[in-house]
């Protein structure tokens, strides 16, 4: 505070208005003044409340006009929000102030936190995550999905559970058919197949008190997208399979900014290189599968 | 086992040969035997493991009861859902109290739900079965491996229920030789039912005709998968040439199955009509209700068939008519998913803890100061108001007595006109009665005449048909018969006032009728 006093001092107007945090980029005009920081960081505090709309609230919608209009002010509530450890993907009418935890925020979340299973059990830590891997790819099945900013995908709880289950079983079959045995070895329970780890945990299961099993594929991705609900990237619209959503701009901007990529550059540290041609890989079978053969046929899997 | 299909636990693969040498191929055939062999596992465990049930179960066999368990799952996986819990046990009790039937009914239903529960494996956390088994590998190393099975798997089912299924391993131990093409089993199977059933052996018959039903389940199941796909991506499925062939094949399926099995069961009824022996009765007649259990799946399959095109049009109305956009993004199936799910769990684990720190977006992280929380927990926990607010004490204001008559003029008016059902009086006679009663009003005996003028002027016409409804048993009336009345008050007709009798008894007796 007493480094602030000095600073403050040159604006005895607006002394009493000594809000904010702190200004960590002073705009290079003399025109900002401690109300503008207020208000800059009142726009940022809207942007931590991710299920408030910009719509349903007028000074919200007022802030982001302004941060539109006016440079400088924009500029202030970017410093802002970097200074508390934030990323801003987009400020827009659709999205609000769109911004996302860095990644040693405080705002930011960690699986153990998220899981507590997850700490101990690396086969559920896998789980929880692959469960929003999988939310997301329902939700944008084409490349073209993530990229149109009016694209709204829907999905359900037992559709994501079904898409990766049958993800998975292409590949059992696929080692069967290359005369592979999958069966992991006792004593290296981490070099297991990740689809068998999915494949062998249950769908799901009755409980005594008629709720989900928490531990379930189901489960973990009910678990996935109320979470993502709470973060204002899903919408509840309905109970039938499982609950079915509808995903947010926001979702689209954190997926497509964030997650994506650093998923891939995890996938690329490990040698790994998917090759894409910008086209998708969910495309039809090729002419002369036997359709009415296999249980699966009509699947999104011949890449 | 009485289970016709139980005998046949061998899998297929057993019959595969012996090899002769010691090697990969070798033991991948090993291996096959092996897992094969752990399917029966549990089985063989639940017969080991009564005995250290709480009580003496010994008398009960387990693994007879998890067989017939599976075979009612297979049974009963219906289109979207599987069998029911409380069903299947419901089903199983009549067996379990065969095999002890001097145990209390509670004890039946609870070695019932033990063997489904630990058909599912209730207590672990994948719901599956493991075998540890051991192979040489290509470069001569010897390798234990775990073997991930189920036998009884629980599915999401309508309104957020439960369900039970059956796995291939299950069907595989059940009934064996599953492994081939639906289609041309199922012909097979018939075929031999109609041989069978020319030639009178019926207890074959039915063996087959139970087979042929496992197949029509079987391949209700594979048609339910094609069809779940389609709903889930249109891009994935070839709707131009691909499913429209498969579903016509069905459909012609589903008519050439249709036929035959109506055939077939105009054959057993006669054959069950016919039939001069007891048994051969009944099992002609449970023979009946097979094929009418194979005819009904295939109805419901061929109105899933019919409902596959309206769902493409709607789907592809919903996913195929978006924009097409300027660049193209991350492909997540293709460049993320696909390549994860084969890697080792291990490597994994890395992409999708990477995906998971950016893609879950933030959460502000609550923080509490001291002084609150004190004040928090040692602040009393409000009163419930169960009640609601008080109600305001409503503010009454008494309403002036403006009745035309009053409650003793009522009273002696009813009374004059309370006559015997024999003798009627005129009007004018009740007036002059009612002029001549006194009461503790000066105008009493005015008023009263003037009431007993209005109720006779009613009487002329009487509710009928509410005193029949109401099962009364007199009736007022009045007649005119064309006297004029001579009264100072009032002019008209010198009206004759009655009573009628009501016949109540018959009356009700209508009325029961009539409704």
């Amino acid at each position: 505070m007493s480094d602030n006093h000095a600073e403050y001092a040159a604006y005895p107007d607006t002394w009493s208005e000594q809000e904010s945090p702190r200004s960590p980029a002073p705009a290079p005009s003399a025109a900002v003044t401690p109300a503008d920081t207020a208000d800059a960081a009142r726009l940022v505090s809207f942007g931590l409340q991710p299920k408030l709309l910009p719509a349903r609230d007028a000074e919200y919608a007022e802030l982001l006009r302004r941060y539109q209009e006016d440079p400088a002010f924009a500029r202030l509530a970017d410093a802002v929000a970097t200074g508390l450890g934030l990323i801003v993907l987009e400020v827009s009418p659709r999205a609000g102030m769109a911004v996302t935890a860095g990644e040693d925020s405080v705002f930011a979340v960690r699986m153990g936190d998220y899981a507590r299973r997850a700490n101990t059990d690396s086969a559920d830590r896998f789980l929880h995550g692959l469960a929003h891997l999988a939310v997301a790819a329902m939700a944008f099945p084409r490349p073209e999905d993530l990229a149109d900013d009016g694209y709204i995908g829907r999905l359900t709880v037992n559709g994501v559970d079904g898409f990766v289950r049958q993800a998975c079983l292409r590949l059992e079959q696929r080692a069967e058919e290359q005369g592979e045995n999958t069966d992991p070895a006792t004593d290296a329970p981490g070099l297991e197949a990740a689809w068998r780890v999915y494949a062998r945990r249950s769908t799901t299961g009755a409980t005594k008190d008629a709720r989900r099993l928490a531990g379930s594929t189901t489960g973990i991705i009910a678990k996935a997208v109320a979470f993502l609900t709470d973060s204002g990237f899903l919408q509840r619209t309905g109970d039938e399979n499982g609950g079915s959503y509808r995903t947010t701009a926001r979702y689209q901007l954190q997926v497509r900014d964030m997650a994506g990529s650093a998923a891939l550059t995890e996938l690329l540290g490990l040698g790994v290189v998917p090759v894409s041609d910008g086209s998708a890989t969910l495309v039809p079978p090729h002419e002369g599968d036997d359709l009415h053969l296999a249980a699966d046929a009509g699947l999104p899997f011949h890449s | 086992m009485t289970s016709p299909a139980s005998t046949d636990l061998a899998p297929p693969q057993l019959s595969a040969g012996p090899r002769p040498a010691q090697g990969p191929a070798a033991d991948e055939g090993l291996a096959r035997r092996l897992r094969a062999l752990a399917c029966t596992a549990p089985l063989h465990d639940l017969d080991a493991r009564k005995a250290n049930l709480a009580g003496e179960y010994t008398v009960y066999a387990m693994a007879e009861i998890a067989l017939a368990a599976i075979d009612l799952v297979t049974l009963h996986m219906d289109f979207d859902t599987g069998a029911d819990h409380d069903q299947v046990v419901a089903r199983l009790l009549p067996r379990v109290a065969a095999q002890a039937p001097r145990r209390p009914a509670a004890e039946h239903e609870r070695v019932a739900r033990w063997v489904l529960e630990n058909l599912i494996n209730v207590g672990s956390v994948d719901r599956g079965f493991r075998a540890v088994y051991g192979t040489f590998g290509t470069d001569g190393v010897y390798v234990r491996r775990d073997y991930d099975f189920k036998l009884v798997e629980e599915v999401p089912g309508y309104g957020g229920g439960v369900c039970l299924r059956t796995t291939d391993e299950a069907v595989n131990v059940l009934v064996g030789a599953l492994d081939t093409d639906v289609t041309s089993a199922q012909i097979a199977a018939e075929v031999k039912l109609e041989v069978l059933i020319s030639r009178g052996r019926l207890a074959d018959a039915q063996l087959a005709a139970e087979q042929a039903r496992y197949r029509t389940v079987q391949y209700a199941e594979t048609l339910r998968r094609t069809l779940e796909a389609t709903r889930r991506n249109v891009r994935a499925v070839d709707w131009l040439h691909g499913v429209p062939d498969m579903i016509a094949e069905a459909l012609d399926h589903v008519a050439d199955r249709y036929r035959h099995e109506n055939a077939i069961l105009t054959n057993i009824r006669r054959a069950r009509d016919e039939a001069e022996e007891p048994e051969h009765k009944r099992r002609a007649a449970e023979l009946v209700d097979i094929v009418k259990d194979c005819i009904r799946r295939h109805t419901q399959l061929q109105s899933r068939l019919l409902e596959a095109g309206p769902l493409f049009r709607a789907e592809q109305d919903r996913q195929a008519f978006a924009a097409p956009t300027r660049y193209t993004g991350l492909d997540l199936y293709g460049q993320l998913v696909a390549p994860v799910l084969p890697l080792p769990v291990e490597r994994a684990t890395r992409v999708t803890d990477a995906f998971f720190a950016h893609g879950t977006g933030l959460r502000t992280p609550a923080s509490v100061r001291l002084g609150d929380l004190v004040d928090l927990l040692l602040t009393p926990p409000v009163e419930r108001e169960h009640l609601g607010a008080e109600m305001p004490e409503p503010d009454l204001i008494a309403t002036p007595d403006d009745s035309r008559f009053s409650e003793r003029q009522l009273a002696d008016a009813l009374r004059l006109l309370d006559l015997e059902h024999d003798a009627p009086r005129r009007l004018s006679g009740l007036l002059a009665d009612a002029r001549a009663t006194r009461g503790d009003h000066p105008d009493h005996g005015e008023d009263l005449a003037y009431l007993v003028a209005l109720l006779a002027v009613h009487a002329a016409s009487p509710p009928v048909g509410t005193a029949y409804r109401q099962g009364e048993e007199r009736l007022l009336f009045a007649v005119d018969d064309g006297t004029p009345l001579d009264d100072p008050g009032f002019g008209g007709a010198d009206l004759i006032v009655g009573t009628a009798l009501l016949d109540a008894a018959g009356m009700a007796a209508d009325r029961t009728e009539a409704t």
